[in-house]
């Protein structure tokens, strides 16, 4: 059978792995990225002038903070210019009153702006930078105040579950138009760090029951977003629409991505968008065609009535917990390694053990 | 929620929403922070008259006459899908 290559809809622009803050759940990959080995400029127009082309709709511009880098007004500037919708997702520490009108004047569309808790000190324990929820608070306050809509993000977590309901509250405050509760994922930072990170069933419960009441309260004002974690589900959840199928991932130094924890993926070429086109990528390179469509499934997948809704669930969740990419995700009821996730709920520490703080492996890969 | 919508309401996109052709799938499409939806016909070409002057009232009258349908009928129709819109923050009056 041949498979349907659909065009992309959205693009994930990694612009730098350099960021003011150290989330233990970032969904970054473990080896970070140096300064040296980032993409340059005139790459990244590139990048944006050949997505567009391919029918690319909208384009995040992520990190790292994508504020990092000066060319961020230049380079939404230029998305804007090719029609498509434009949306930084940051930490906000670094908008102020002086880099913020430089982002409106190129066109952004839209913020989504991230809180590691609506509690200070425990933002602040968390994001391991002292200061940062202010400046948070003040960003929130210029994006308000301009009118540009604003989504608030704030990753779940055991020791923040408790406080959804005055999230959701905050988020009102705030002038946001949607907000993301969503539950960490485990990849990455954030799977080093999972015991300290997963909540128990209970909280899981309660974060559910705090976002259908403000869906009520807040009904046309505020749009809710809730990811739960996938450890608790039956079903795993459809990754990324699909592997191939929707979205292109692009690494700080250029590598072309089905999501943004594929580098994990062995025994595998990692395209490279200054060796090759995306369009070409996108078709017909080994790393995108691999887990496209349903021809690659085990069973159970293979037979299963679900295998074009959830598309066997998460590659990079099977590789981390079966230890084989093409094995049904473990979350999955179905799946025969489930065993394996339900041994990690079983087994979580009383005491969350202590963060292993988002760094690179060199202090001076930050700079360089 | 009640959205209060009459004849005289101007109705135009919320900040970050817009109408869009897309011109690789060949369809209308509203784009919106973090997602992007596609309008039925119909509702393409209602959004098509959002320009932030109209008034729902001259909306329908245009609507109306292009299809030559009763006004009171194209009237119910447009006010229901603007209100729904209005709900998912993508049309303010």
């Amino acid at each position: 059978m041949t498979e349907t290559i659909l065009s992309p809809m959205s693009l994930l622009a990694e612009l730098t792995h350099r960021c003011p803050l150290q989330c233990p759940y970032c969904s970054n990959p473990l080896a970070l990225e140096p300064r040296r080995n980032e993409l340059s400029t005139q790459d990244w127009i590139s990048v944006l002038d050949q997505a567009a082309e391919m029918g690319v709709l909208q384009v995040h511009f992520s990190g790292g903070e994508p504020m990092s880098r000066p060319d961020l007004p230049d380079l939404i500037r230029h998305a804007v210019g090719l029609g498509l919708y434009t949306n930084l997702i940051t930490s906000g520490v670094l908008l102020n009153e002086k880099t913020f009108p430089v982002l409106v004047d190129a066109g952004l569309d839209h913020v989504q702006l991230s809180f590691q808790d609506i509690d200070t000190a425990n933002a602040e324990h968390v994001g391991g930078m002292k200061g940062a929820q202010a400046r948070k608070l003040e960003a929130a306050r210029l994006i308000a105040a301009d009118g540009m809509p604003l989504t608030l993000n704030f990753v779940i977590y055991r020791e923040n579950a408790d406080r959804v309901p005055q999230m959701l509250d905050a988020a009102v405050e705030m002038g946001a138009r949607r907000v993301e509760i969503a539950h960490t994922q485990y990849y990455g930072w954030g799977l080093a760090n999972r015991a300290a990170l997963m909540p128990t069933a209970a909280q899981l419960e309660q974060t559910t029951q705090a976002v259908e009441a403000a869906r009520q309260k807040y009904a046309g004002r505020l749009t809710i977003d809730y990811v739960t974690p996938d450890y608790y589900a039956d079903r795993p959840k459809p990754c990324m629409g699909g592997w191939g199928r929707r979205f292109i991932n692009i690494s700080p130094s250029g590598r072309v991505l089905p999501c943004h924890a594929a580098e994990t993926i062995p025994n595998v070429a990692f395209p490279d968008v200054r060796h090759d086109t995306l369009a070409h990528i996108w078709r017909a390179s080994p790393l995108f065609t691999m887990f496209r469509g349903t021809d690659w499934m085990p069973q159970p997948c293979r037979s299963c009535d679900q295998r074009e809704k959830d598309w066997g669930g998460c590659r990079c969740q099977a590789l981390a917990l079966a230890g084989d990419a093409r094995a049904t995700d473990p979350v999955c009821s179905r799946a025969p390694d489930h065993d394996r996730v339900v041994r990690v709920l079983e087994t979580l520490p009383a005491e969350p053990p202590p963060f292993r703080y988002r760094r690179y492996a060199r202090a001076t890969d930050e700079v360089g | 929620m009640t959205t209060g919508l009459t004849d005289d309401s101007v109705i135009r996109f919320a900040r970050g929403v817009r109408l869009q052709h897309d011109r690789v799938r060949e369809r209308w499409i509203i784009q919106a922070p973090e997602r992007a939806f596609i309008p039925d016909p119909i509702a393409a070409e209602v959004l098509k008259l959002v320009d932030g002057t109209r008034t729902l009232g001259q909306i329908v009258a245009d609507l109306a006459n292009r299809f030559a349908a009763p006004v009171d009928v194209i009237g119910r129709d447009v006010h229901v899908m603007v209100s729904d819109l209005m709900t998912r923050q993508v049309l303010v009056a």
